[in-house]
């Protein structure tokens, strides 16, 4: 794990090149370019506004106003945590030239992948901020702001570590591509994002009479425990009360992240054979 | 060796290629049938690289050399270590440049300049380094009115370029080459040559695997021959050039006569045809006209039958008819050995047989038929005919062989002697014969025909089985592949049995001159003009 850890940080500034090269051949051609960064969660954010205000009017949670905002706490980590993990899966199969014809390091391809989405993410961030400002019913705390960038690098951690995985297992097996699709939109609808926690825990409308049961799946799920911070720390008014949680995924995504690096590392020699 | 800079020891290098059900398998029918371990094994184990040893010392430049497929680029990629040795060890020192495939880590969307810097931090540099020989790096690959347009842009011989002058300014201390001196114009090449030889004075370690065989003799110095993933030579370049390029030949050799046994083969099923219809040119030549074409290559005789038919005042028209195909065949008829015995033919009154004379002279007598009438194209048809054999018998050719002091050979470089020698058997006696042989390069030009007629040699009588031996003294012609057209005919060329480009044989040089043929020559140069001691003959190590 040291070793590791050591070993990419020595690689830091070839991960740093190529996220913002990535980050450059992104927008490149198209004319707001960079811009489209911030344009891109500003519109999602309108068009949610507008359906579930305007066309849902009737649908979404009583409880929580505005919606759209709410939605938007759990759904900009999710975007990050989906596309990356996506972005990863495939990375060594999509640079399999630099892996088979240049002495490459390859662990750098999927972090790159993890990396250049969460710069996207903290680039929405200032749309987020400017919405809680101007609709939120109470701006967040500092004390509660000051968790934000322990829940990101939580996020990143576990983001990292499955990443691991699944670039190394993607070589092998094609069909982690698709299956990886699919289990994202089940993962994304079985996640407080879209719908408060509260209405899995008993506390607001049951979801799918599942009851008592929601909440033990609710707890396994680690992104769940992402999206409740993300949602206590900068939506709802009151302290930080998931912070135990958050720890326990903490220790959990530095386990993730050591044994996806074990089990890349020991693919290793197999990927410029079998990209 | 201990200054050695590459050292490997008994390094081999398996792949794995796994039944052909494995292609198809996925994740989930793995996990279902539980046979994701089985699935996993291979099916069957290739031996790319074979307990090689070697050790380069430091400040070397030494060429692999070897066929496709034979193992150099799986070495390269164990000296880089992009791949690790199944067994053995590889151990290399200091910063290692591989230029296997140049340019791999651009990326299409962004410029030049941005992938030059990417491309020096994947290849182990900083950004102020780079940044320090960025305009070095750019000047070297002549790109300095592209560098800001996106590389997706940028042709293929700009991609290399750019690759190329980003790997060597990296400064390693190995460099690794995979045969990428084809890259760019003939300024470019030179310049990357020069490169080179910049990192031997700098007393950088050069590993290069080239098909270029000359710039390994020129350049290394040393050379290893890699067959089937072992080593089969190491040492002077020289030799193990010469060692390498005889064994080429030698397969070459297998591999031309096994094809020309195929053609040959081939082409006895359908000799068989024209035998059966055999009558057809001997009908002609009794003047029944074009009786329905005979199949496969018999056309041609059908055809004059035609032109038979046309008769009588073709005799001048033969020579150069505009009527004669436009193709190279039509150019032929200056040339060709057969004209005369069209000619003569010709004043003979009867049905001039016309088309297929001597090898390499068929097209002029197609111009023999001024009536306009035969319009059958058939003479093109017969130049455009790939392989082929026809002809009426009774006299057959029923062994050919190209030969190099009395053994048979397919290559042979040029100023060799070569024999060709056929074998004729007739069940008859026959009074009226002529052997033709014809020369033709790959692109289907006559490099020259002859006859028997037009050397003026009189046909007396043929009988029985024997041999007729047509020697070249020294094969004056450029490198190149080949053909041969062998041919027993009337005089008035009729055919009995015609072998249209079934024999092959290559011709190989040193010296990369251009056209067909080599006129014996010599250069001398007044003492104002000096140029360097001459050449010595390359290859000759042994």
């Amino acid at each position: 794990m040291r070793a590791n850890l050591a070993r990419l940080l020595r690689h830091r500034g070839l991960v740093q090149a190529l996220v913002v090269r990535d980050l450059k051949a992104r927008y490149r051609g198209s004319v707001l370019g960079f811009f489209w960064s911030f344009a891109n969660p500003l519109l999602l954010l309108l068009v949610y506004t507008f359906v579930f205000s305007v066309v849902l009017d009737g649908f979404r949670p009583v409880d929580i106003e505005p919606y759209a905002l709410f939605l938007f706490c759990g759904l900009l980590p999710w975007t990050w945590f989906s596309s990356g993990l996506t972005e990863a899966g495939n990375s060594l199969v999509v640079n399999g030239n630099l892996i088979k014809k240049v002495l490459f390091p390859a662990e750098v391809l999927p972090v790159v992948a993890v990396v250049a989405n969460m710069v996207h993410f903290l680039l929405a961030l200032p749309i987020l901020v400017a919405a809680l400002i101007l609709l939120a019913p109470a701006a967040p705390r500092l004390s509660e702001l000051a968790w934000f960038p322990v829940v990101v690098a939580v996020q990143l951690l576990l983001t990292l570590g499955l990443g691991l995985f699944l670039a190394a297992l993607t070589v092998h097996f094609r069909d982690i591509k698709d299956l990886l699709a699919n289990v994202l939109t089940l993962w994304f609808f079985a996640t407080p994002i879209i719908y408060p926690m509260s209405a899995v825990a008993g506390r607001g409308p049951d979801i799918a009479g599942l009851g008592p049961l929601g909440k033990i799946l609710m707890d396994l799920n680690p992104f769940a425990h992402l999206a409740i911070s993300y949602q206590e720390i900068l939506f709802y008014d009151g302290p930080f009360g998931h912070w135990k949680w958050l720890l326990v995924l903490a220790a959990g995504g530095a386990v993730l992240f050591a044994a996806g690096f074990a089990f890349f590392d020991r693919l290793r020699d197999s990927f410029a054979e079998e990209v | 060796m201990s200054d050695a800079v590459i050292s490997l020891r008994d390094v081999s290098k398996l792949y794995r290629r796994y039944a052909y059900q494995r292609r198809f398998s996925t994740l989930k029918s793995a996990l279902l049938k539980g046979s994701l371990a089985s699935d996993l094994r291979p099916h069957e184990v290739i031996r790319a690289v074979d307990s090689v040893s070697l050790a380069v010392p430091g400040g070397a430049c030494v060429g692999l050399i070897g066929r496709n497929g034979s193992g150099k680029s799986t070495l390269l990629k164990l000296v880089t270590g992009i791949t690790r040795p199944t067994s053995g060890t590889v151990d290399v020192r200091g910063r290692v440049a591989a230029l296997i495939e140049l340019g791999a880590g651009f990326h299409p969307e962004i410029s030049g300049r941005e992938n030059i810097f990417v491309n020096g931090v994947m290849l182990g540099r900083g950004r102020r380094e780079i940044a320090k020989q960025f305009d070095e790096i750019v000047e070297f690959a002549e790109l300095e009115d592209f560098i800001d347009a996106p590389v997706k842009t940028y042709s293929t011989g700009m991609y290399m370029r750019l690759g190329f002058s980003v790997a060597v300014h990296v400064d390693p201390d190995v460099l690794v080459v995979d045969e990428v001196l084809a890259v760019g114009d003939e300024a470019f090449g030179q310049k990357c040559r020069d490169k080179f030889s910049e990192f031997k004075r700098r007393g950088r370690t050069i590993l290069l695997a080239t098909h270029g065989l000359s710039m390994v003799e020129r350049f290394c110095d040393e050379a290893i021959w890699i067959d089937a993933g072992r080593v089969r030579a190491e040492g002077d370049p020289r030799r193990v050039v010469h060692a390498y390029t005889t064994d080429v030949a030698r397969r070459e050799e297998e591999d031309i006569a096994m094809k020309d046994r195929r053609a040959l083969a081939a082409v006895a099923d359908l000799a068989a045809v024209p035998a059966a219809g055999g009558g057809a040119p001997r009908r002609a030549d009794g003047g029944a006209p074009g009786d329905g074409a005979p199949p496969g290559a018999a056309a041609a005789s059908a055809d004059g039958a035609a032109s038979g038919n046309g008769t009588a005042p073709n005799d001048e028209a033969a020579a150069g008819d505009g009527r004669a195909p436009k193709d190279e065949a039509a150019a032929g008829d200056g040339a060709a050995p057969g004209g005369g015995a069209i000619g003569e033919a010709a004043p003979g009154g009867e049905a001039p047989p016309g088309e297929e004379s001597s090898p390499g002279a068929g097209a002029a007598g197609d111009g023999a038929d001024p009536g306009g009438d035969g319009e059958a194209p058939v003479p093109q048809n017969m130049f455009q005919a790939t392989e082929g054999r026809w002809g009426a018998g009774p006299v057959r050719i029923e062994r050919v062989t190209i030969e190099r002091g009395g053994n048979a050979a397919h290559v042979f470089q040029t100023g060799d002697r070569l024999a060709v020698r056929l074998g004729f058997h007739t069940p008859e006696p026959v009074r009226d014969f002529v052997f033709g042989i014809g020369i033709f390069s790959a692109d289907g030009t006559c490099c020259y025909g002859t006859n028997t007629d037009v050397e003026g040699f009189e046909p007396v009588e043929l009988s029985g089985s024997g041999e007729v031996v047509f020697a070249i003294d020294s094969l004056d012609l450029v490198e190149g592949t080949y053909k041969l057209d062998v041919a027993a005919h009337t005089r008035r060329g009729v055919q009995y049995d015609y072998h249209r480009l079934l024999y092959t044989f290559r011709v190989k040089s040193h010296t990369k001159d251009a056209g067909i043929y080599r006129p014996r020559h010599q250069w001398t140069f007044s003492p104002n003009a000096r140029f360097g001691p001459p050449p010595e003959p390359l290859g000759g190590g042994s």
